[in-house]
């Protein structure tokens, strides 16, 4: 199925992050590619240019919105301080008393599987068919057909260790809930900072606010992040804990209707950088997952990575930081 | 603690059998009183069993054995020992041109409406779809003082015959049959025959007969139209591998009661065979098969016609994906507030699709009632 993966799981938010020089270097190509594209989407792929508002609450978080400020104003990127009264205005249905936020203007919401499907056309796809072999000359389906190849590209999410056992990807559970429809109750991707603090937590399980305005007025809540868990169930206590974290944030949420929750697996690897590029030991292969929180964002920029290199052609940012075949030293 | 989901006629049984047991039994029901699809309004005595109306469950987790539950005293969480769950049937719509225009119900539909108090005296209605449940409505229609104009069925005189075979071997059927012959002398019985569109001004005005190459028009008021019945089976989903879940398979009222006290008896560890209970089981085979819904009716919609009617997905869009899920995710199909109950099983036909993808609240519920902080046992209120 198309875009069944953690796609279909995923939020949608095309963001631009300053974790680290090479993921934000990522990010903000893929931005733009994004934006060159954004004209030509299709109705359905609900492109929603809405920006980011990153929340602090407290003197502590809006130190953390400067540093933030200063970092993409060095490197040209649209960015704007709101104080708690701007803030207030911006969002009406956040509670008083947060600190302030940074607003990235540029940052926007896509719904993925639809957009996946757009970026397909034209493109012949086997759906319903498993890999179940590869080498640098072409793919082997689970029903013993052979398919020849110049190149072959993996780009199997959380799967990939079942091809490679060796590639540092971990399954990281999410769980999303979506409610039905408040036309502007909200108007940006509205993200806690200590949001930070529960991605990067080694914590098992940690749920931070994280709310998305659709196109079809309805609100889409986040998120949790577990890792130890292969199994799709929505925990209640998880779902429990993560709506509680952001009523704190939006008190008007307990009366809206909720409609539908669920659960997906990021694909999570231990320096939060993706793993793009040619799969050591092979000279045809390329690698394309790991992109945990990031990969509709990333996506395109991901893309054009593996092309540049397929066709010998120089990127338009490194491309070593992603190489599968980094050293993962020092971190878990 | 066993608890029981539904208190229509299995869920009652069930949680009289458990007591007879001489087991404690909460009975959860989302109605204001007891009685399910086909008691509503009656009396109804549940014994020691601590009934929960007004309450619905709106998931399960199967491991941790609790379900969630929204009421009037907001959410609560409660424990379980074993959950039977009864929560009944719905109708099955196929969806037609101008099957959403105001004036076009379910026939189980109009059947509620009228025992909550529509008034159909000397309105033209026509009834159509499949199955018994058709002429129970049409007798009701017509106790009330309803022009019933005619009864579509969709099945053919051939597959009735084997049904009306079996009739003969069920003595309280066949007198209930002979009831509804009795009220419904003179109404056309049209066999093989459905509605093939209707069509309004503002409110239904006429409907489109197909009987074979025969067409023809009907002018009405109000139609009635179901194709039968598809269980609740959703809650079910959330937990269908945990043992100490029970689900009930419903049927018809005797149907319903003996599979209701078969689980019950089986909650309580104290399972008992039941002769009657197979020969119900094997009435209802019958009846499935003589009113098996003609593949034909896949034509009935048009490319334009609204299949899901929460989100306007027409069935154009729908052609093409391999599966539900994939229709769901890409032309947002089963998405909206019915999440699928309504359209996914006109899916299922259509295209023979499974939904798969069924996930929790099993209905839309406030946030608030998704966000618990303590877990109750036994019944108490956390
Ligand atoms: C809760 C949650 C929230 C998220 N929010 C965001 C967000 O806001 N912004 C963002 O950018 N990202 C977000 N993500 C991450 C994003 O969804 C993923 O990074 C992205 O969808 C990954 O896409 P993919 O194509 O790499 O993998 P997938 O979508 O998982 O696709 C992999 C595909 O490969 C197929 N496959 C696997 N093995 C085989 C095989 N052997 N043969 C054939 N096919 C195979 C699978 O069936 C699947 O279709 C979120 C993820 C989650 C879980
Ligand atoms: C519209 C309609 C009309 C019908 N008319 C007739 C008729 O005239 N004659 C006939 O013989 N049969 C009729 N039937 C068939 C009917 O379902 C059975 O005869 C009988 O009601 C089955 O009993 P039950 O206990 O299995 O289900 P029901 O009587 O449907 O009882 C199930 C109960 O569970 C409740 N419930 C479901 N889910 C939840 C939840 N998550 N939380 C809390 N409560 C829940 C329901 O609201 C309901 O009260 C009709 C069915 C329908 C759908």
């Amino acid at each position: 199925m198309i875009g069944g993966g953690a796609t279909a799981a995923g939020m949608g938010h095309l963001a631009v992050m300053d974790d680290s020089d090479p993921q934000f270097a990522l990010t903000s190509y893929s931005q733009a590619l994004w934006s060159e594209l954004a004209p030509q989407l299709p109705p359905d792929a609900e492109y929603l240019p809405c920006g980011s508002l990153w929340l602090a609450a407290d003197d502590e978080e809006m130190a953390e919105v400067y540093r933030k400020f200063a970092f993409y104003q060095e490197r040209n990127i649209a960015v704007e301080v709101l104080d708690a009264k701007q803030l207030a205005e911006a969002e009406p249905n956040l509670r008083r008393g947060l600190a302030g936020a940074l607003r990235m203007p540029s940052d926007s919401v896509i719904y993925a599987p639809c957009a996946a499907r757009w970026l397909l056309e034209g493109i012949p796809v086997f759906l319903g068919h498993q890999v179940s072999e590869f080498t640098d000359e072409g793919v082997e389906f689970a029903n013993g057909h052979r398919f020849a190849a110049g190149s072959v590209i993996l780009a199997t999410g959380t799967a990939i260790t079942r091809a490679l056992p060796w590639v540092p990807v971990q399954p990281r559970k999410g769980h999303l809930l979506i409610t039905d429809r408040y036309p502007g109750f909200l108007h940006h991707q509205l993200i806690e900072l200590g949001y930070l603090k529960s991605a990067h937590s080694v914590a098992n399980d940690s749920v931070a606010f994280n709310a998305q305005p659709r196109a079809t007025g309805q609100i889409l809540i986040g998120s949790s992040r577990q890792f130890g868990t292969e199994d799709s169930t929505v925990e209640q206590d998880i779902l429990s804990r993560m709506l509680a974290r952001a009523i704190e944030y939006m008190p008007g949420l307990p009366t809206l209707s909720a409609i539908r929750a669920w659960t997906g697996f990021r694909a999570a690897t231990p320096d939060k950088l993706p793993l793009i590029g040619l799969c050591p030991g092979h000279s045809n292969v390329y690698l394309a997952t790991g992109h945990e929180g990031l990969g509709i964002s990333t996506s395109l920029a991901t893309g054009r990575l593996i092309a540049d290199h397929i066709l010998g052609r120089l990127s338009a940012i490194p491309r070593e930081p992603y190489l599968p075949g980094r050293s993962f030293d020092g971190h878990d | 603690m066993i608890i029981v989901v539904g208190a229509g006629p299995a869920g009652i049984a069930a949680a009289r059998c458990v007591l007879e047991c001489n087991l404690p039994v909460t009975v959860i029901d989302d109605n204001p009183a007891p009685g399910g699809q086909i008691w509503r309004g009656e009396a109804i005595n549940l014994g020691a069993a601590q009934l929960l109306s007004g309450t619905r469950v709106v998931a399960i987790d199967g491991r941790a054995r609790t379900v969630l539950t929204e009421g009037p005293g907001g959410p609560r969480t409660l424990h379980f020992s074993k959950l039977i769950l009864a929560t009944g049937s719905r109708e099955l719509f196929l969806p037609f041109p101008g099957w959403t225009l105001p004036g076009v119900f379910g026939a189980g539909g109009i059947q509620a409406l009228v025992k909550t108090g529509l008034h159909v005296a000397g309105k033209r209605i026509v009834v159509a779809g499949s199955g018994p449940l058709l002429l129970a409505v049409a007798a009701l229609l017509r106790r009330r003082g309803a022009d019933v104009r005619l009864i579509a069925e969709q099945a053919r005189p051939a597959a009735l015959f084997s049904f009306a075979a079996a009739l003969l071997t069920n003595a309280a059927k066949l007198k209930e049959g002979a009831g509804f012959a009795w009220t419904l002398a003179g109404v056309p019985y049209a066999t093989g025959a459905w509605v093939e569109a209707a069509e309004a001004e503002g409110h239904v005005r006429h409907v489109h007969l197909r009987q074979g190459n025969r067409r023809w028009v009907e002018e009405c008021d109000y139609a009635a139209i179901g194709y039968g019945l598809v269980p609740n089976d959703e809650l079910h989903s959330f937990a269908a591998d945990s043992e100490h879940v029970i689900p009930v398979p419903t049927g018809d009222v005797d149907l319903a009661t003996l599979e209701g006290a078969a689980a019950g008896y089986e909650a309580a560890g104290q399972p008992r065979p039941s002769a009657k209970l197979e020969r119900a089981r094997r009435f209802g085979a019958v009846l499935a098969r003589a009113f098996a819904l003609d593949p034909e009716l896949r034509s009935l919609p048009k490319s334009d016609t609204f299949v899901c009617r929460c989100e306007d997905v027409t069935l154009e869009r729908l052609c093409g994906w391999d599966s539900f899920r994939a229709a769901k995710l890409h032309t947002r199909c089963g998405m909206g507030p019915c999440q699928g109950r309504i359209c996914g099983p006109a899916a299922r036909f259509l295209f023979g699709w499974q939904d798969t993808s069924i996930r929790p609240p099993a209905f839309p519920v406030r946030i608030a009632s998704l966000v618990t902080t303590t877990l109750a046992t036994n019944g108490e209120t956390s």
